[in-house]
C-alpha cells in the first residue's frame, strides 16, 4: 500500500516541476523557463529524477530525490535573481517550490525509514535528517521572502542576514565579547560554583539542607530576571551588573540540583563507605560527588541557557554602547532588522556552542551513567 | 524521605515531631535571610543617609543613622517592611482600574500570561502528538525544537513586538505570542515523553485487541501522558509569566509588571521595583497553585489514588 501512495506523490512532484515550464512564473512580464535553456534542462532533469525515483529501490530513490531537490532548489533560486520574478512570483514558480518541498519530504521520510546495520551509519543518518530538514527550512524561508517580495524591513531573507553577518564581524565580535565573555561567562562561573559550594555545605549540615532545599525550589520558580533593574542600579551599566544577574539566576538551579544529586547516593554505598571507616571528606570525593555528577551537569545545562537570557534581559535596562541585547533593542528601533537577525544568529550560535560544550563535558565525565549505555 | 535518611546515618538522639523536622529549618533560614537583609540594608544605605545628614549639617547619632537607613525614600536596598508597606499601598491604596494600582498591572501581565500559556500549551501538545505519530517529524523536527531552546529566545522578544506592531498587531497578542513561544517547549518535551511512556506490553495488548491508532491514543497514550503533562505545565506557566514580563520591557509598555520594573529603574524608585517583584512572585506562586489544583481535580476524575 504505502509505496503506491508514495509513488503517486513522486509523480505529483515530477508533474509540478514540468508544469512550472508552461505556467507563467511571474505576474510581471518575465521570460518563462522555455526561454532559459540552461534552467529548462535542469528542471527537466529534476522532474525526470522525481519520476524515476518512484520505480527504483528505496536507497537509490533517496539519492535520486535529493539530487533532484538540489537541482530544483538551484532553479528556483536562480529564477529569483531575475528582478522580473522576485517579488511578483506566481503559480509557475510556486508549483516548482511545492514540488521540491514534497519531494524533499518524501526523501527525508524514506531516509528516516532506513535502518542500517552498522551503528556509525545509523548515527550519520540521525545527524543528516535534521540537517537536511533545517537546510530546506532555510530554503523555504529564502524563497518565500524573496518570491512574495516581503519588505526586508519586516522579514529579511537568510541570504541578506548572512551578508550582513559577514560584513559586520567586528561589531559582532565586540558585542559577543561584551555580553558573552564578560557578562555571561563570569557570572556563570561564579553563580554555578557558589551554588555548588553552598550545596556541599548544606549537604554536610542536614539542618541547613532541609531549610535550603524548599527555599531553593521556591526561588527557582520565581521570575528572577526581574532583579535586573536592581542589579543595574547597584553595579552600574557595564558588565558587572549583567554578571550579577547571571550569578543570581544560575545559583538556585545549581543549589537545588546539586543537593538532590548529593542525596542520590544509595544506602548500601554509604554503609560501605562507613564500614571502610571513610571520613566525610573521603566519602564526598569518592561517593557523593561522582553520584551527583549527572545532576550537576543537568544544572549546568539548564544554566547555560538561563545565563544567556539573564544577561540579554539585563542589557535592556542599560548598557554601555555595545552588547547583544543593546544592539538588538537599538537596531530594532531603527528597523534595521538584518542587523537584529545577525545578532540573533550570533546569539543562537553562541548559545548552541555553549550548550554543546557543556554536553560534551558531561559525556566525558559521566560516561558511566546508564543513559549513555546503549 | 525519613529523618534518619537525611541525618546521613547517625543515630537520632531526640525524636522530633515530623512537622517540626519539616518546617523548623525552613523558618530558621527565612528568619536568617530577613536578619541578613536588615543588616545589609543598614550597611548599603548608610552612605546615602550619612551624606544627607552632612549636607543639611544636622548633628546625628548612630540611632538616627540606622533609622534613616531603614526609612530612606530611595534606598539602595529597601528594608523588607518598606517593601511590604509599599506593596500594600500599591495593592489596596488605589482603585483597581487606576494605573497606579499594582492590581491593575498584575492583571495586564496575567492576561497575556494566560493567553500565551493557552496558546503555547495547545501548540506544544499538538506538536507532541504529531512527533509521536510521525516518525519523520520525530527525526527531523525534534532536534530543531531542542536547538531552538538553546537560542536565547527572549532576545527575539523586542523584534517580534516591533514587527507585529508594524503589521498592525498591538496590545495583548504580541506579548502573548512571546509567552507562547517560550512555554511550548516544556509541554512538547513532557508530552512526547508521556505519550511514549506506555510499555511495549500495553501497546501489544492494544494491538491484539486490534485497536485503531485513535483508540490507542485516547485509551492508552493520552491517559498515561497526563502526569507528564501537568509536570510540564507547572514549568511552562512560570516561563509564560517571565515571557509576559520581559515582553513588556522593550516597547516601554505603559502597563504591566514589566513596565512597572522599567519605570522604577528609570526614576530610581527602588521600593517600587521590589514591590513589583513581590507581586510577580505571588503571581508565580498562585499560577503554580492553580495548575496544582487542576492536576488534583483531573487526577481525582481519572480515579488516581491520592
Amino acid at each position: 500500500m504505502k509505496p503506491d501512495w508514495q509513488r503517486g506523490v513522486f509523480f505529483a512532484a515530477a508533474l509540478g516541476m514540468l508544469a512550472a515550464i508552461v505556467v507563467p512564473l511571474s505576474s510581471a512580464p518575465a521570460a518563462g523557463l522555455l526561454a532559459r535553456p540552461g534552467l529548462l534542462a535542469l528542471t527537466v532533469v529534476a522532474a525526470a529524477l522525481y519520476g524515476a525515483a518512484a520505480f527504483v529501490a528505496p536507497r537509490l530513490s533517496i539519492a535520486m530525490t535529493f539530487a533532484g531537490v538540489i537541482l530544483g532548489c538551484f532553479v528556483t533560486l536562480a529564477l529569483l535573481r531575475d528582478d522580473a520574478v522576485a517579488g511578483t512570483a506566481t503559480w509557475g514558480f510556486w508549483l516548482a517550490v511545492v514540488a521540491n518541498w514534497i519531494a524533499a519530504w518524501l526523501g527525508v521520510a524514506r531516509l528516516a525509514a532506513v535502518r542500517p546495520q552498522e551503528k556509525s551509519a545509523a548515527r550519520a543518518i540521525d545527524l543528516a535528517i535534521p540537517l537536511l530538514f533545517g537546510a530546506f527550512l532555510f530554503y523555504l524561508w529564502e524563497v518565500a521572502v524573496r518570491g512574495f517580495g516581503v519588505p526586508s524591513v519586516l522579514f529579511p531573507a537568510p541570504s541578506a542576514i548572512a551578508v550582513r553577518f559577514a560584513a559586520s564581524l567586528m561589531m559582532l565580535w565586540e558585542d559577543f565579547f561584551q555580553t558573552f565573555i564578560l557578562g555571561v561567562l563570569s557570572g556563570y562561573v561564579i553563580g554555578c560554583s557558589a551554588g555548588f559550594l553552598v550545596a556541599v555545605i548544606a549537604h554536610r549540615y542536614t539542618f541547613l539542607g532541609r531549610g535550603l532545599l524548599p527555599i531553593g525550589n521556591f526561588v527557582s520558580a520565581l521570575p528572577i530576571v526581574g532583579i535586573a533593574p536592581i542589579m543595574v542600579m547597584w553595579f552600574g551599566f557595564d558588565w558587572p551588573s549583567k554578571a550579577a544577574v547571571v550569578v543570581v539566576i544560575t545559583f538556585f538551579p545549581m543549589l537545588v540540583n546539586t543537593l538532590a544529586g548529593l542525596n542520590a547516593a544509595g544506602y548500601i554505598e554509604r554503609d560501605l563507605m562507613r564500614s571502610y571507616g571513610a571520613g566525610h571528606g573521603q566519602t564526598l570525593r569518592k561517593l557523593y560527588l561522582p553520584a551527583a555528577m549527572p545532576f550537576i551537569f543537568n544544572a549546568l545545562k539548564i544554566n547555560s541557557t538561563l545565563a544567556f537570557i539573564g544577561a540579554i534581559v539585563a542589557e535592556f535596562f542599560g548598557t554601555p554602547t555595545r552588547g547583544i541585547g543593546f544592539r538588538i533593542s537599538i537596531e530594532a528601533g531603527r528597523m534595521a532588522l538584518d542587523v537584529v537577525w545577525a545578532e540573533i544568529a550570533l546569539a543562537a550560535i553562541a548559545g548552541m556552542a555553549f550548550y554543546g560544550i557543556v554536553a560534551l563535558a558531561e559525556r566525558a565525565t559521566t560516561f558511566w551513567h546508564p543513559s549513555y549505555r546503549t | 524521605m525519613t529523618s534518619s535518611a537525611l541525618s546521613s546515618g547517625r543515630p537520632a538522639e531526640i525524636r522530633w515531631h515530623p512537622l517540626i523536622v519539616r518546617y523548623a529549618p525552613v523558618i530558621a533560614i527565612v528568619l536568617a535571610i530577613i536578619a541578613i537583609w536588615y543588616v545589609a540594608a543598614v550597611l548599603m544605605n548608610m552612605g546615602i543617609v550619612r551624606s544627607g545628614f552632612e549636607r543639611e549639617e544636622t548633628p546625628y547619632t548612630i540611632a538616627d543613622l540606622i533609622s534613616g537607613t531603614l526609612s530612606a525614600e530611595r534606598p539602595l536596598l529597601p528594608a523588607p517592611h518598606q517593601i511590604l508597606q509599599t506593596f500594600g499601598e500599591d495593592v489596596f491604596g488605589w482603585p483597581v482600574t487606576s494605573p497606579r494600582s499594582l492590581v491593575f498591572h498584575s492583571w495586564v501581565t496575567l492576561s497575556s500570561t494566560f493567553i500565551g500559556f493557552l496558546l503555547g500549551a495547545g501548540f506544544g501538545i499538538i506538536l507532541a502528538v504529531l512527533i509521536v505519530h510521525v516518525r519523520t517529524l520525530q527525526k527531523s523536527l525534534l532536534p530543531w525544537i531542542i536547538c531552538s531552546q538553546m537560542v536565547p529566545i527572549l532576545a527575539v522578544a523586542p523584534i517580534v513586538i516591533v514587527v507585529l506592531g508594524s503589521i498592525g498587531l498591538r496590545g495583548l497578542l504580541p506579548k502573548a505570542l512571546i509567552s507562547a513561544y517560550l512555554c511550548f517547549f516544556p509541554v512538547t518535551i513532557g508530552v512526547v515523553k508521556g505519550l511514549s511512556s506506555p510499555d511495549p506490553i500495553q501497546l501489544d495488548l492494544m494491538r491484539t485487541w486490534s485497536a485503531t491508532a485513535a483508540q490507542i491514543f485516547w485509551k492508552l497514550r493520552w491517559p498515561s501522558s497526563v502526569p507528564f503533562l501537568f509536570a510540564s505545565l507547572k514549568v511552562s506557566i512560570t516561563i509564560s509569566l517571565i515571557g509576559a514580563i520581559v515582553a513588556e520591557l522593550p516597547t516601554g509598555a505603559q502597563a504591566g509588571i514589566g513596565a512597572r520594573l522599567l519605570a522604577g529603574s528609570y526614576y530610581g524608585q527602588t521600593i517600587q521595583i521590589w514591590a513589583a517583584l513581590v507581586a510577580a512572585s505571588l503571581l508565580a506562586v498562585g499560577l503554580i497553585g492553580l495548575v496544582d489544583l487542576a492536576e488534583r481535580w483531573v487526577g481525582r476524575a481519572m480515579g488516581a489514588r491520592t
